[in-house]
């Protein structure tokens, strides 16, 4: 994907506010772009280039290493997070345990595939590696709470669940 | 607790607490009968371990409440079983409540506190019980505080002995004491490597700082799925990480470390944190620790998700705000690591293990295991088998025990296939291997890593070339790009093997995935590439017959295994 191709998202005042205070709190400190990134990711949902390139500004670093480091990682996304963002483990124990078709499901019900946000911004999607609770395989993520031994027909009702 | 503490300044005032913590905690049968803890670890949280918890505090509430103690613990390891809660009366053996929801939470209070008897139609584990094997071939050393210490409550890892280790190591008269304990002790890496960890402290002891730097790391990127081991001693025993790596800096001359945990982890990042804040208010983190001279302090330092960062190089490249790419090596991170200072990185396991043989000796520890690998190894035992969970075992137990003693067999009636040692950097190990001790250099002969300890068991639902597929897949979307035979040889061989499993391989594919798998091993830079064709070098080594059934068939595994499967019915 090329970056002109990634649609725009006007940021709020307060986004634009936290973004500056984020900035500000660990100007001086070496090494800080990953924390910078991360809470700029967690506090607004994505990091979309103009904020990038204030980062870079700001933190005498140039841009495109900023840019390198937003795309090297897969907890830093350049599209925003949906209201309520999915996650499906795809680790060695869920894969065998039918993962991969409740990815599948998923991808065919929202019309979105991972990394994805649906038009409305209720969901996004992302496939994880193995958050290590193989024993309670397979299970998805829905902002923060697990869901254990998870099965294809009965994923939707749990998804839909949230679009109260 | 919760009021400021004051600091502990000697080994003796950290024993006198020792002990008045554990004859405050002890059971008498008169006031104190009954001791109650529900376990909290990521698992049970996920299982609803929150709600027995309320359910419990609601029945204790509406009893006396001065004659049952009340906690929680981290994960006990047996997560088949989730959620979790143990109960210990005066003067008999713990009962081990699993699976539990409101109603048995109820019954369990009427007959087991009011009664005075074990519920025996919840059928609870206890000493005899056919689920004690779970425990009873377990030798729990690293986990020996597992599901009996509150982590966020360093009182009862006081209460268990911690925080010794580190006195004793402090009254040494010369700090290289540790390095040779721990030399002897035969200790190697747990996270996958398994390179004598003395080696690495006296390397690092040795390696010249100019500025007079230098860092203690502790790897706790565990991005091998399938494996669960770190998560579980960060989120329920974080001092004895801690403990490890003030000892460690102790020995190298240390001043500063670094805990590098995984953002797929925040139970684990929340605990860790807690545990460093209470270690400083208890003086035995920060400056002057238990009253010396020494200082030490340690902050958490988050990934952001990516596997590769496992690797110790990249690990420290992302610390420094870097992507994270590893480095050629030499220099090793002993010489020149973080901000090019010599640094001293070891993973969570490993570190855990340290005041153990500090406060034993190093006889205690390597009186078990085999010639070349001594103590004991936890793997995540996962897949398709009865009893899912974390087991510590002694090196040189062999795979059928900790599948079949341990893991309780296969679930349902389906048949042994293999077993999956060392995520994406490891390889499958078939029924006529079995009986291999656990030792790094025997499981490597058998075409394997013991790895950091993820233990997927396959059972014959499992297409092994599917199997192969997706490791590549795994593999190839996490290889960091930088040097070629990783970033294009990793995507020519998933290429192949996605032709295989859709049915449209040719003949000379299996060729053709060996020989790219025999340069990708002998020409990338690092450990994930030089490791990545394993898991196709270990299935085709033993399950050919597999990939050559789709390519003679032309058949995609979703046609090909529903035919087999109406083929054994």
């Amino acid at each position: 994907m090329q970056i002109s191709d990634l649609p725009k998202y006007p940021l709020s005042q307060d986004e634009i506010t936290v973004i500056n205070e984020v900035i500000k709190k660990y100007r001086d400190k070496k090494g800080a772009l990953i924390p910078v990134l991360q809470e700029i990711q967690k506090n607004i949902g994505f990091l979309p280039v103009e904020v990038q390139k204030k980062i870079a500004a700001e933190l005498n670093i140039a841009e495109k290493e900023v840019y390198g480091v937003a795309t090297f990682y897969s907890f830093f996304s350049m599209i925003p997070r949906g209201k309520n963002d999915i996650r499906v483990c795809l680790g060695t124990a869920c894969f065998v345990k039918g993962g991969k078709k409740i990815a599948d499901k998923i991808q065919k019900e929202l019309g979105i595939k991972p990394g994805q946000t649906t038009l409305d911004r209720k969901y996004s999607l992302q496939v994880n590696r193995c958050v290590g609770a193989c024993g309670l395989a397979p299970i998805i993520i829905i902002n923060d709470k697990i869901y254990q031994k998870v099965k294809t027909e009965e994923v939707m009702d749990i998804i839909y669940s949230y679009n109260k | 607790m919760g009021n400021k503490k004051e600091k502990i300044k000697s080994a003796g005032q950290l024993i006198k607490i020792r002990d008045e913590l554990k004859n405050a905690s002890a059971l008498d049968g008169v006031a104190k009968k009954h001791k109650i803890t529900v376990h909290l670890g990521t698992c049970g949280i996920a299982s609803g371990a929150d709600i027995i918890k309320e359910a419990a505090e609601l029945e204790i509430n509406s009893r006396d409440r001065r004659s049952i103690m009340f906690s929680t613990s981290g994960c006990v390891g047996f997560c088949a079983l989730e959620p979790m809660l143990t109960v210990q009366s005066f003067n008999r053996k713990p009962a081990v409540y699993y699976s539990l929801d409101e109603q048995k939470i109820k019954k369990l209070f009427q007959k087991h506190i009011d009664g005075g008897e074990i519920a025996d139609e919840l059928e609870p584990i206890t000493e005899g019980s056919k689920l004690a094997d779970f425990f009873n071939y377990q030798e729990s050393r690293v986990l020996r505080n597992r599901g009996r210490i509150d982590p966020f409550n360093i009182e009862d890892y006081i209460a268990y002995d911690g925080y010794l280790g580190l006195a004793k190591a402090l009254e040494f008269a010369d700090s290289s004491e540790i390095i040779k304990i721990i030399s002897e002790s035969g200790l190697r890496g747990r996270g996958g490597a398994g390179f004598p960890t003395g080696k690495k402290w006296e390397l690092c002891r040795a390696a010249k700082s100019p500025s007079g730097i230098k860092y203690v790391v502790c790897n706790g990127d565990e991005g091998d799925p399938g494996a669960f081991m770190d998560r579980n001693l960060l989120e329920s025993d974080p001092h004895s990480i801690l403990e490890g790596m003030i000892i460690s800096a102790l020995a190298i001359g240390s001043r500063r470390g670094y805990a590098y945990i995984r953002a797929e982890y925040p139970l684990a990042v929340t605990t860790f944190d807690h545990a460093i804040k209470q270690a400083r208010e208890y003086g035995l983190l920060g400056d002057n620790i238990l009253g010396s001279s020494f200082c030490f302090d340690i902050e958490i330092y988050q990934g952001a998700g990516a596997f590769v960062c496992g690797e110790e190089t990249a690990l420290l490249a992302s610390i420094e705000g870097k992507r994270g790419m590893p480095k050629p090596k030499p220099p090793f991170p002993a010489n020149e690591g973080l901000n090019g200072m010599p640094t001293l990185i070891n993973n969570v396991e490993t570190f855990s293990n340290i005041a153990q043989i500090i406060l034993n000796g190093a006889k205690w520890f390597n009186s078990i295991g085999t010639e070349t690998s001594k103590g004991t190894k936890i793997f995540a035992l996962a897949g398709a088998v009865n009893n899912v969970g974390l087991v510590e075992v002694p090196m040189g137990m062999t795979l059928r025990d900790i599948v079949f003693k341990i893991g309780g067999g296969i679930a349902g009636d389906n048949e042994f296939k293999a077993v999956q040692l060392g995520g994406p950097s490891g390889g499958c190990i078939p029924e006529t291997y079995l009986d291999i001790p656990i030792d790094y250099e025997k499981v490597k002969e058998a075409g394997s890593i013991v790895g950091s300890g993820g233990m997927i068991v396959l059972d014959e639902e499992t297409c092994m070339a599917n199997l192969a597929r997706y490791f590549m897949d795994f593999i190839q979307d996490e290889s960091c790009g930088q040097c070629v035979p990783c970033r294009i040889g990793t995507r020519r061989m998933l290429e192949i093997l996605e032709r295989i499993t859709k049915g449209k391989g040719a003949e000379g594919d299996i060729e053709k995935l060996e020989r790219l798998a025999e340069v990708i091993k002998e020409t990338s830079l690092c450990g994930l590439g030089k490791t990545a064709p394993n898991p196709v070098f270990s299935t085709i080594k033993y399950f050919r017959q597999e990939f050559e059934e789709h390519i003679i068939t032309q058949k995609s595994c979703e046609r090909l295994h529903v035919k087999a499967k109406v083929k054994k019915v």
